[in-house]
């Protein structure tokens, strides 16, 4: 993995994580292009597409693009299925997770991925161990407020709200904030 | 939608409130700690960029004003670099905060050391020189006794750390291989990971180490350490083949379900595992059998156990496919995964498709007929709306490009060239279609275009390597002085052309390009000069270049079609005789924009001139002849016969668009010459076989022929069945049928290509050997009553018995009849064609009719330019001695394709020792007389379809009665010797070769009531030729061509009916040919459709 971007329609950044060294310029850069790159794609076409000497793969919740930018060898599909995995984790970790969650939230999502991928790999893709660590590291935090991200012990996911995230969905509920509410005006 | 916003509002405050719980109750702080809601929601009101930039450019302003101050606790600095890291997520520069957050990292509690760590992982990269400050802060973490804080500082570790410092915590990393937690021993191997990635010498010596953290008890921490091991073997696969047991073992356990629930993905274990193991064994089992074999069985199961249609699945899958293609090829297991391949490229889902492109990229070169099985699906691909999609095909196309099919797939290179913006791109196009345009050029203007279109896209991205390597073609040439000279000619005056259109920019490199070779190629310069001693020098060039077009068109004027191969495709032209007729060299496509060449021109010309100006005026006048012959109307009633199964022939042509055709030629040229390879096994194989046949045809001619081959295995069983009375009876057996049930619409033609049993065919193939080869007719036996012997009695009556003894002989193969090529009042000589499996034996048997004996009889054949002769021994004794007969045989070779040839030759002897005599003769040969069935299986028949580089097609327009498929099949089959190879629901295939071995192939498809013929071969002139003689057999397929038809009269016996209808039939097609005949036949004018015959002997 060289980098992964959550963004929404807009192009506003949510999530870079880098594994290979840019400049800050370099950066901006790239994310303005993979945001050029994917958000002109239509929903018929692949989930991948070639990026410079990389290729990005990505995939799309309501209003927000994850992105994960990898060699060209490696398995397209293995990483498509890599970004459901983080994001049903999200879902699970933030509880019907929706965009706000991740902008008011986004040093958490970063823990999370750290989690999940380190040193530019998938490091872990069982779901219940990084729920685990991620309560581990959520108890340190002071004062748990009751609407704040709870911890709980990680259950196994009846199918209907793992699948409530579906990708590339028009307005649904999950992430619909990100859509249409009031918030992200401008964003759109 | 009203929960969401619910959702929202409720957590708003719970995120302030938890902020200012978190920070104490000083209001100060609680005020400050609401700014990352505040900012959040302050961006996200904001309506303009530039109002983003001030609102965020004041709040790093109070922010660095903030972590400056020397007040500011832990806990707000804290809280400002979450507002830090937002804002350089944003795209702001908040480099003054860098140190802030290694000091964080350094001094803060767990909480605030976490979010420092994460800031410094954010903020700095690897070789940032203050990350220098953090090592001791990580060392320190490393050697806590807080699992969180040895947790951080293993992930930062990860991520970035300067490359010289890390002997500084190896040992502590090291250390942590053995820590109980395996969190800690997985977030260790990681971290030995990364620094493998950044200093693989550091970590040598820890190499045993890793095998510790391979067989961990822990799947977390096998599964880290895999990642080391994928780049160890990548790097050199050697070294741990031995490892190949532990890795097949652990991907069973995981395949077989042995993991801990907690790794399964959507009900599929540990799919991200599975996939790394599986790229490991691809990588050791390359090219590497005895390894390989231990993995079939766990790839088999691998393949076997993804069946579930999920996209985990489908990548297993694809990485499954991906191993099993890498390692030591299994047919069993390549077979599956090439089923594998099939579903995802037939799959509807556009990612699987892409990912079936990308397999069948990758494992073209091992096994082309895959690609070939999804050549249709290819070329939708090519104009995917997804670009990616596009790419790939070009990619895959990239791979098989040969010298055959460069012009068409650079050009769709082209294409994609052209609107393409992205730079990657361009440079790595640009450099794919430099490499082929040098490799496979099929001429000097083209490849000049090519590279011009490529400077002048790419020129200011390129590799500079594209424009030398084509500075030294220009330079250094090749071979051929004259080649050199036209390429660099032709060079300098397309750019002249380029030069003079105005208001066009060049890439500086292509400037370049066009200055050196003008300036360094001296023997131009003369040329240079002139142009501009002319005063006239845009003008010059440009003017030799029309003169140039023209002399190209008055070529191409000759040339009546078009060599157009072209994207546009191929689209035949309907001749007012209802055939429409087109040729091609697929090499020879015409690029949108490029100009042929005079040389790829008159290749194509010759041919088609071959074609075009020679065969459809023979056709025509075949075609004026026969129609001079009545043709009975009952024909029409035929047709309703077959209307059902034409109408379903119509539909099927109906659905067969224009624009699947266009897709189906341009697959053709697209694939052509794929599967060279095992063509190449083929031919020579082919080779080798008339080779063996050549070495043994000495004995076989002693012996006659004993071993029939494959190739003729039908003839051979057909021809023993040759006897005279036979054939009466199968006359006067299907004349009865007709007379009974169809007298009226009784066609000779149909009957024949519709007879179903086996025992017929023999017959069929006699009668159109006699009419094929002219002369051999007035040696039939039925001919004799019309056509008067020109020998005595007695010797017709010798040569029939004498025919009869070498017939036996020669059963084991197809022959034509015995026929009579010269006499005089001593001898008589007659010949006779064997159709052996390696050439033509040509036998001329000189029949001493005289008393006495001739003595020195020798007989010679004339060297004839298309044939190779060869005597056959054993027949040299000079003396016949009296009513005797003495065989000459001469095995004949084709050496260059055409369609009619004669042989000359001439006997002389002498009587008695008087004077010599010496007499004439010359026999015909067809093309047919060396064209044999090439029996071949439908696979090979595709392989071999697709490298052959030469076709011709032709659309024969048919009367609906005749259009079924069998019919024709059979037509083509007896006619044209050719082989069925299969018949795919309206289609056939078929193949023959032209001795020795060339071999030629033919598709037809049945459609409505066209009839279209497609040959194709690795010999250029063989097809047109094929196709002659297609033409000429077409009398037989077609009715429109009018084929006589005897009317009898109700009263005439069975036997006359018969001979009259044989009399008839013969004679017709004997007044085709020129020859006598028709005395016997008058046409009835009044009643146009009825044939009177006129019987001469009895006079009815």
């Amino acid at each position: 993995i060289r980098f992964i971007l959550i963004q929404n329609r807009a192009g506003k950044t949510r999530l870079a994580k880098w594994y290979m060294q840019f400049d800050d310029d370099e950066k901006q850069k790239l994310i303005e292009e993979v945001h050029a790159v994917v958000t002109v794609r239509d929903a018929k076409h692949t989930n991948f597409v070639e990026f410079r000497n990389f290729k990005i793969i990505y995939r799309r919740y309501a209003g927000l693009y994850f992105c994960i930018c990898v060699d060209v060898n490696d398995n397209n599909l293995a990483y498509l299925e890599a970004i459901h995995n983080f994001v049903e984790v999200l879902n699970e970790y933030f509880h019907n997770v929706c965009e706000l969650d991740l902008v008011f939230n986004f040093y958490k999502v970063y823990t999370v991925v750290d989690e999940m991928f380190l040193a530019g790999e998938i490091r872990e893709t069982s779901q219940t161990k990084v729920l685990k660590q991620l309560l581990m590291l959520q108890s340190l935090e002071p004062g748990v407020h009751p609407s704040s991200p709870v911890p709980q012990l990680p259950r196994r996911k009846t199918p209907s709200r793992v699948w409530a995230i579906r990708e590339g969905a028009a307005p649904h509920g999950l992430w619909a904030p990100a859509v249409g509410g009031g918030h992200f005006a401008c964003t759109e | 939608m009203s929960d969401i916003v619910e959702k929202t509002l409720t957590a708003l405050p719970g995120l302030f409130l938890q902020n200012q719980s978190a920070s104490g109750p000083a209001a100060a702080k609680a005020s400050f700690s609401s700014r990352l809601g505040g900012l959040v929601r302050g961006i996200t009101a904001l309506t303009s960029k530039h109002e983003e930039e001030k609102l965020i450019q004041q709040e790093l302003s109070n922010l660095k004003a903030t972590v400056s101050a020397p007040t500011t606790t832990l806990k707000m600095m804290k809280e400002c670099m979450v507002r830090l890291i937002y804002c350089e997520m944003l795209g702001y520069d908040a480099s003054f905060g860098y140190i802030h957050a290694i000091k964080l990292a350094q001094q803060g509690n767990l909480l605030e050391k976490r979010v420092g760590y994460l800031a410094v992982s954010l903020f700095l990269h690897e070789s940032h020189e203050l990350l220098l400050l953090l090592v001791n802060t990580v060392v320190k973490d490393l050697q806590s006794t807080n699992l969180v804080e040895v947790c951080m500082a293993l992930t930062i570790v990860s991520q970035i750390f300067p490359r010289e410092m890390i002997p500084a915590v190896l040992p502590l990393i090291e250390d942590k291989l053995q820590h109980s937690k395996e969190i800690i021993r997985r977030k260790a191997v990681l971290a030995l990971y990364k620094f493998y990635l950044i200093a693989p010498n550091q970590v040598q010596h820890i190499h045993i180490k890793f095998r510790k953290a391979l067989c961990d008890r822990d799947v977390g921490v096998m599964a880290a350490s895999l990642h080391i091991y994928l780049r160890m073997i990548k790097e050199n696969s050697s070294a741990y083949k031995d490892l190949t047991g532990s890795f097949v073992t652990i991907l069973k356990q995981v395949v077989g379900g042995k993991l801990p629930i907690d790794f399964n993905y959507h009900s599929v274990p540990a799919p991200w595992l599975q996939i790394q193991l599986l790229r490991i064994l691809g990588l050791l089992g390359k090219d590497d059998q005895r390894t390989s074999e231990l993995m079939y069985d766990v790839l088999d199961e691998s393949l076997r156990r993804a069946e579930l249609n999920h996209n985990v699945t489908y990548a297993i899958l694809f990485e499954c496919v991906h191993t099993v293609y890498s390692i030591y090829p299994k047919s069993e297991l390549l077979e599956k995964a090439a089923k594998c391949i099939g579903k995802f490229v037939l799959s509807p889902k556009i990612n699987l498709k892409y990912l079936g492109l990308k397999a069948l990229t990758y494992v073209i070169q091992q096994d082309p007929t895959l690609a070939l099985q999804h050549q249709m699906t290819i070329i939708e691909c090519l104009d995917h709306p997804d670009p990616i999609i596009k790419r790939e095909t070009l990619e895959l196309l990239y791979r098989i490009t040969n010298a055959q099919n460069i012009t068409v797939i650079v050009q769709k290179m082209l294409e994609y060239l052209h609107q393409s913006k992205e730079e990657y791109i361009i440079v790595n196009l640009v450099g794919k279609i430099a490499e082929l345009a040098e490799k496979y050029a099929p001429d000097n203007a083209w490849f000049v275009q090519t590279m011009n279109a490529v400077f002048s896209v790419g020129g200011d991205v390129m590799h500079p390597d594209i424009p030398n390597n084509f500075l030294r073609v220009l330079a250094e040439g090749f071979d051929d002085e004259t080649e050199n000279q036209q390429l660099r000619l032709y060079a300098v005056q397309s750019y002249f052309t380029l030069l003079d259109v105005e208001n066009v920019f060049y890439p500086q490199r292509f400037l370049q390009v066009m200055s050196w070779v003008d300036a360094s190629l001296s023997f131009l310069d003369g040329f240079v000069a002139e142009e501009l001693s002319q005063g006239a020098a845009p003008y010059k060039p440009h003017h030799q270049r029309q003169e140039e077009k023209l002399s190209q068109e008055k070529v191409l004027s000759f040339e009546p079609y078009g060599l157009s191969f072209s994207s546009s495709g191929f689209s035949g032209r309907q001749s007012p005789a209802g055939i429409s007729l087109g040729s091609d060299i697929s090499g020879n496509s015409t690029e949108t924009g490029l100009k042929e060449t005079n040389s790829l021109k008159l290749e194509g010309i010759k041919k088609l001139w071959g074609k075009e100006g020679y065969l459809p005026k023979k056709e025509s006048k075949t075609g004026d002849e026969t129609e001079a012959l009545p043709v009975p109307q009952e024909n029409i009633i035929m047709e309703n016969v077959d209307q059902i199964i034409t109408k379903n022939d119509q539909s099927q042509a109906l659905t067969q668009s224009k624009e699947e055709k266009e897709k189906q030629l341009l697959a053709s040229s697209l694939f052509v010459g794929l599967g060279s390879e095992s063509t190449i096994n083929l031919l020579g194989k082919a080779d080798t076989l008339s080779h063996k046949f050549r070495r043994k045809s000495k004995v076989k001619e002693t012996k006659s022929g004993q071993t029939t081959t494959a190739q003729n295995m039908t003839c051979s069983s057909f021809s023993s069945s040759s006897n005279v009375t036979y054939e009466e009876d199968y006359y006067l057996d299907h004349l009865q049928d007709r007379g009974d049930k169809e007298v009226k619409k009784f066609s000779l033609n149909s009957e024949l290509l519709d007879s179903e049993s086996l025992t017929e065919l023999p017959l069929v193939e006699k009668i159109s050997n006699c009419r094929l080869s002219t002369p051999s007719l007035f040696a039939d036996n039925n001919m004799e009553v019309f056509h008067p012997p020109q020998s005595t009695a007695a010797s017709v009556a010798n040569e029939i018995s004498l025919a009869a003894s070498l017939l036996e002989e020669t059963t084991e193969h197809m022959h034509s009849d015995l026929m009579e090529v010269c006499n005089n009042e001593t001898i008589s000589v007659s010949s006779y064609k064997i159709w052996k499996d390696e050439c033509l034996l040509m036998v001329w048997s000189v029949f001493n009719k005289s008393a006495s004996e001739l003595k020195s009889a020798n007989l010679e054949i004339a060297p004839a330019e298309n044939f190779k002769i060869t005597e056959q021994p054993g027949c040299c004794l000079p003396v016949i001695e009296a009513e005797s007969t003495k065989n000459f045989q001469y095995s004949v070779q084709m050496e260059k394709p055409f369609t009619e040839g004669n042989l000359s030759g001439f006997i002389n002897y002498q009587v008695m020792d008087t004077h010599s005599v010496q007499l004439e003769f010359s026999v015909n040969l067809s093309l047919l007389d060396f064209i044999r069935p090439l029996k071949i299986s439908t696979e090979d028949f595709g392989k071999l379809w697709l490298s052959f580089a030469n076709d011709v097609k032709q659309n024969v327009k048919m009367s609906e009665s005749q259009a079924a498929l069998p019919s024709t099949l059979k037509a083509l089959q007896q006619e044209l010797r050719l082989h069925v190879v299969d018949i795919i629901g309206n289609e056939g295939l078929l193949a023959c070769q032209l001795l020795p071995s060339i071999p030629c192939l033919l598709h037809f498809r049945v459609h409505g009531d066209m009839l279209a013929l497609w040959f194709r071969s690795s010999c250029s002139t063989l097809p047109d030729y094929l196709l002659y003689q297609c033409q000429k057999v077409r009398a037989w397929i077609d009715p429109q061509v009018p084929v006589p038809i005897p009317c009898f009269h109700p009263g005439l016996t069975r036997a006359f009916k018969a001979e009259c209808f044989v009399s008839v039939f013969l004679s017709s097609r004997c007044k085709k040919h020129g020859k006598s005949g028709g005395d016997l036949v008058s046409k009835d004018s009044e009643s146009p459709g009825h044939l009177c015959i006129v019987y001469p002997e009895t006079q009815s």
